[in-house]
């Protein structure tokens, strides 16, 4: 099997950010939250302070690495939440057909039409800050990529022999879904989640900008540039590095769905370098 | 006269197009014996898979059944709960397909596949249920049970797989085999040995058979009786032997007629294969009663 650069590139990249986020703890030089120190503030990188220091004195480094912890943690969680909302009611709608399947659709179509961010912006408003209902609102924002994914699959997957022949044989509705539609389908449904792994990542840094994700003092790469805003001409090292991460982490976990896409789609195979 | 396991009456079957309603099966009916091997033939689209599909209860949106009866061990399939009839599918009457390339899931290993049939059908728990799978693939005589139970469908042969499907519909023992061309997808020598096996396998187990095949040749190896559909007719029925001897319908001569011969050459060169007309003919210009008129059986234009 040869893997194109793009996708050694993408799983380095998320490897990186995922041991960033496992290892924090014990490779972090200081504490995220309680190294405050004045005296140190605004430091440029050096030695000590390999990132810089931001305006309270705290390691930039430190606080990237345990903000890796929130990115995955929202990148994973909303994904998998994603994921069964929208395979779900893709599958069911494609197989049942009907009244379901309009309903499905109509609701995709619905979906699609908001803008995630604003619809993110509403559940928190009703939900309040913090990291749970962030995790349920973008969980809840991007499933009609995955459903209509989920939906198509499954349409092309019926005429399969091997569904018809699960028919004959006396297998439920359910068990048909999930022995011999769900598993054929997962290829397409991992590279979806993979995707919105990096566009969650980015919404999470949107909404924690806002003020609407974690919470201060506790480090996520979003919030950590809405303190920096004011210290973009005296201290650029306190926005440049958060936006770093959020950049490689993102680029990494986009070219890792393109990759896994190239490997997993049959049509794409004959493309792969 | 014991009575017949499978007593198809007067079955009719509909597609509706646009307004008009377009009859796909005009009333068909017969009977299958407890352990008979009953023969369908017929060209494509004459209706035998429809009457097959209606038998399992999987008939799809447009078709419909709009008259009639299928009668399994006294009980009407048509009127029976969907999930009484998902009962008896798999288990009391079990369906092989003619691809076997398609038919098995890709991402599951054939023992699985197989033990599955127990699970659902006779609660076993799995370890036993792989167990009989073994078995199962060692009836249709596949080589090395143990180590093919753990292959994926790629890994098989196309005459492999329909005997892992012969294996599946075969599972529960099943009072009715539905075989939809199951060999018209192989070559002649696995054909060969697939027909011996079901005909060998069903004879043990008392299982009747609703063999399907536009092929007069395997029909002729396999059926003890054989009906001949056109145009969503039974138009004629008969026992294999007097149906090839003395065929009574139109349609039928033209069927055995148009079987190529070796050697079949007439004294001035070569002779054109018979055919009836190649087109399939238009329903709707059929009539009640001489419905194969808009078609000549020499290849001539009507």
């Amino acid at each position: 099997m040869r893997f194109g650069f793009n996708f050694i590139l993408g799983a380095l990249l998320t490897v990186l950010v995922i041991l960033a986020g496992i290892f924090a703890p014990w490779i972090a030089p200081f504490d995220p939250v309680l190294n405050a120190d004045l005296m140190n503030a605004e430091l440029p990188p050096d030695a000590t302070f390999w990132f810089g220091t931001d305006a309270q004195g705290r390691d930039v480094f430190t606080r990237i690495l345990f903000g890796a912890q929130i990115s995955l943690t929202v990148g994973i969680v909303s994904q998998v939440i994603n994921s069964i909302i929208g395979c779900t009611l893709g599958m069911t709608a494609g197989y049942w057909g009907g009244w379901w399947d309009d309903l499905v659709n109509g609701l995709t179509n619905v979906m699609l039409a908001i803008p995630s961010l604003i619809f993110a912006l509403a559940v928190m408003a009703v939900l309040g800050p913090g990291l749970p209902s962030l995790l349920i609102a973008l969980g809840l924002t991007n499933w009609s990529w995955t459903c209509r994914i989920a939906r198509s699959s499954t349409l092309s997957l019926k005429s399969q022999g091997y569904v018809q022949a699960a028919q004959t044989l006396g297998y439920g509705d359910l068990r048909i879904m999930f022995t011999q539609i769900l598993p054929n389908m997962m290829g397409p449904i991992l590279v979806m989640a993979t995707l919105g792994m990096g566009s969650a990542v980015l919404s999470e840094a949107a909404l924690s900008f806002l003020g609407l994700g974690v919470q201060p003092p506790f480090p996520s790469w979003g919030s950590m540039l809405t303190d920096a805003r004011q210290l973009i001409r005296t201290a650029p090292w306190v926005a440049v590095f958060p936006g770093l991460a959020i950049f490689l982490s993102v680029l990494g976990f986009n070219l890792l769905g393109d990759g896994l896409r190239d490997r997993l789609d049959p049509h794409m195979r004959t493309r792969t370098p | 006269m014991t009575a017949p396991l499978l007593d198809i009456k007067e079955l009719k079957l509909d597609v509706s197009a646009g307004r008009s309603l377009l009859p796909i099966l005009k009333g068909v009916s017969f009977q299958i014996m407890p352990g008979e091997a009953y023969g369908l033939v017929g060209e494509s689209g004459s209706g035998k898979s429809v009457t097959s599909l209606a038998v399992m209860g999987l008939l799809k949106r447009p078709l419909r059944v709009s008259g009639g009866e299928v009668v399994f061990k006294g009980q009407n399939l048509l009127a029976l709960p969907k999930r009484e009839m998902r009962r008896l599918r798999g288990n009391r009457v079990a369906m092989i397909f003619q691809e076997p390339m398609t038919a098995l899931n890709p991402l599951s290993t054939v023992g699985r596949q197989i033990a599955e049939m127990f699970v659902l059908h006779q609660g076993k728990d799995w370890g036993e249920a792989m167990k009989l799978a073994v078995d199962a693939l060692a009836s249709v005589r596949v080589p090395n049970p143990d180590r093919r139970a753990t292959n994926y469908p790629h890994q098989m042969s196309g005459g492999l797989r329909q005997r892992v499907m012969i294996a599946m519909a075969l599972a529960c023992n099943p009072d009715l085999l539905i075989a939809d061309e199951p060999t018209t997808a192989l070559d002649v020598t696995v054909q060969a040995e697939v027909l011996r096996l079901i005909k060998e396998l069903c004879a043990a187990r008392g299982t009747a058979v609703l063999f399907i095949s536009h092929d007069l040749g395997v029909i002729a190896s396999v059926c003890q009786r054989v009906g001949v559909m056109y145009a969503g007719c039974l138009v004629e029925e008969n026992d294999t032997a007097l149906l090839f001897s003395d065929p009574r319908h139109e349609y039928t001569r033209g069927l055995l007629g148009a079987l190529p011969r070796l050697g079949s050459r007439s004294l001035h060169g070569r002779q054109r294969l018979v055919d009836i007309d190649s087109i399939i003919a238009d329903r709707s210009k059929l009539t009640e009663t001489r419905f194969i008129a808009p078609r000549r059986d020499e290849g001539g234009k009507p």
